[in-house]
């Protein structure tokens, strides 16, 4: 690929404005490259993050074009519309500046809905020996990727419209606690994570799962929520 | 209301939902049934007066119904208006009652 | 606010549900109350029917009967997702969905036409 690409970026906090920048076409150019391009040659006040460059840490995750996306790993070819980008910050979160966002309140929400270990009781020293074809367990795996990008939450309208909605990501950690067999805080997870705020709110539109870079599957982690809490709100155990 | 509550109404939701589902498919039925046979005040009470399985069926669709409006109803203001809190459950409440009772109403009406 | 990021089925599965249901919520009331007031006697009930027959009337019944049938398929669907885990049916779960609602709408249509 040669020629330009015309990269509309968005400056400013929350109150702002898209600047159009003009980048150099590459082979093989991720969105992240365009990014630290304008940032190197460009506007070296341009606020951004990244930190691994090879989709481990989770720290690059912007709008491209109207969709979240982990920006290290998405190829410009694969996005770009008539050699065109829109840049902007992740959807859903305050804007610090330019396309750096303030992720305290997403990852508050993984502690309130119990994303911390806590081990079981009598666990003793020893190995927990799992089975890796217990169901429990697969449910697990089916989460434990996650990279706390933030992609789901920017995707997700009840996060929109709810500010106390714990989001995708958090109750998809929840989910893979409550499979875990080490852990000791089941009962008190579940009451973190029904109702209004929690597994309840979420009516199934999955963009959490279409943009989920690591194709986890939040919907059917916090389905399972559901089917958890609702349970123990039926046997009087909420 | 707390977690707790909010999970209860989520299985409310979920299981007026099953009963409509049923009952839904009945009307549905009913509905095509009657108007390709020629829908008539005559017809439509030959069928339903006197006759306590219709009036049940009425009934108990007409409370799910109310019930499930409501608490749909609810969720949509929740998250598109600025409406949430106690004085909206209760109005959201006293409006899914008005309608029961107004679904009672005419299911009596088909009866008697 | 993003069009794109929810330019998928499952999201106007979703959109399409919200939708029905507040306009079903709506005519609820107005559908009991009508009919209880009309089946005060067979009069009343037969000349209720009658405006029924006029061609806008059938014509928004005809919505209305879709908007029940989309809401009884979106809903089924729903159950699916939160109590089955149906998860790699999804997209055909809305194709089905739609199809059911078109094809009671349309026996309607040519029911009451």
């Amino acid at each position: 690929m040669t020629g330009t690409l015309r990269v509309s970026v968005w400056r400013g906090a929350a109150a702002g404005r898209l600047v159009e920048y003009e980048v150099p076409a590459q082979e093989s150019q991720t969105v992240l490259d365009v990014v630290s391009h304008i940032q190197r040659h460009l506007d070296p006040t341009l606020s951004y993050r990244f930190a691994c460059r090879v989709g481990m840490c989770g720290s690059c995750a912007m709008s491209v074009n109207g969709v979240p996306r982990w920006t290290c790993r998405t190829h410009v070819r694969r996005v770009a519309r008539d050699g065109r980008l829109e840049l902007r910050p992740l959807a859903n979160l305050p804007v610090i500046k330019d396309l750096a966002v303030e992720m305290g309140e997403f990852f508050a929400k993984w502690t309130r809905a119990g994303g911390a270990f806590v081990p079981a009781p009598g666990l003793g020293p020893d190995f927990a020996r799992v089975a890796p074809d217990a169901p429990a367990r697969q449910a697990a795996s089916a989460g434990i990727e996650c990279i706390g990008c933030g992609v789901c939450y920017a995707a997700c309208d009840v996060v929109r419209w709810n500010e106390e909605f714990l989001g995708p990501a958090a109750l998809n950690r929840a989910w893979t606690l409550l499979n875990d067999v080490r852990d000791g805080a089941g009962a008190a997870r579940l009451g973190a994570v029904a109702g209004d705020a929690g597994c309840h709110a979420c009516h199934s539109q999955q963009s959490c799962a279409l943009h989920c870079p690591k194709h986890l599957d939040p919907t059917a982690a916090i389905a399972g929520l559901k089917r958890a809490t609702a349970m123990a709100a039926l046997r009087g155990a909420l | 209301m707390g977690a707790r509550g909010e999970t209860w109404l989520w299985l409310l939701q979920r299981a007026t939902a099953v009963v409509l589902a049923f009952a839904v498919l009945v009307h549905l039925a009913t509905l095509i049934y009657a108007v390709r046979h020629g829908l008539s005040a005559a017809a439509i009470l030959a069928r339903t007066e006197g006759n306590v399985a219709w009036l049940g069926f009425y009934l108990l669709f007409a409370t799910a119904a109310a019930l499930h409006a409501g608490v749909g109803l609810r969720t949509v203001l929740r998250e598109m208006t600025p409406w949430r809190g106690a004085a909206a459950d209760l109005l959201v409440l006293l409006l899914a009652a008005l309608v029961a009772a107004a679904g009672w109403r005419a299911a009596f009406g088909l009866f008697a | 606010m993003s069009w794109r990021s929810r330019n998928h089925p499952n999201y106007w599965a979703f959109a399409l549900h919200r939708l029905s249901g507040l306009l079903l919520a709506l005519f609820l009331p107005l559908h009991f109350w009508a009919l209880g007031t009309a089946i005060e006697g067979e009069a009343r009930l037969a000349g209720f029917l009658r405006w029924s027959d006029e061609p806008l009337v059938k014509l928004a019944e005809v919505g209305l009967v879709v908007l029940l049938a989309a809401h009884l398929a979106g809903g089924l669907r729903l159950l699916a997702i939160e109590f089955l885990g149906w998860r790699r049916w999804q997209k055909t779960a809305v194709a089905l969905s739609a199809g059911a609602s078109f094809a009671v709408g349309l026996a309607f249509l040519l029911s009451v036409f």
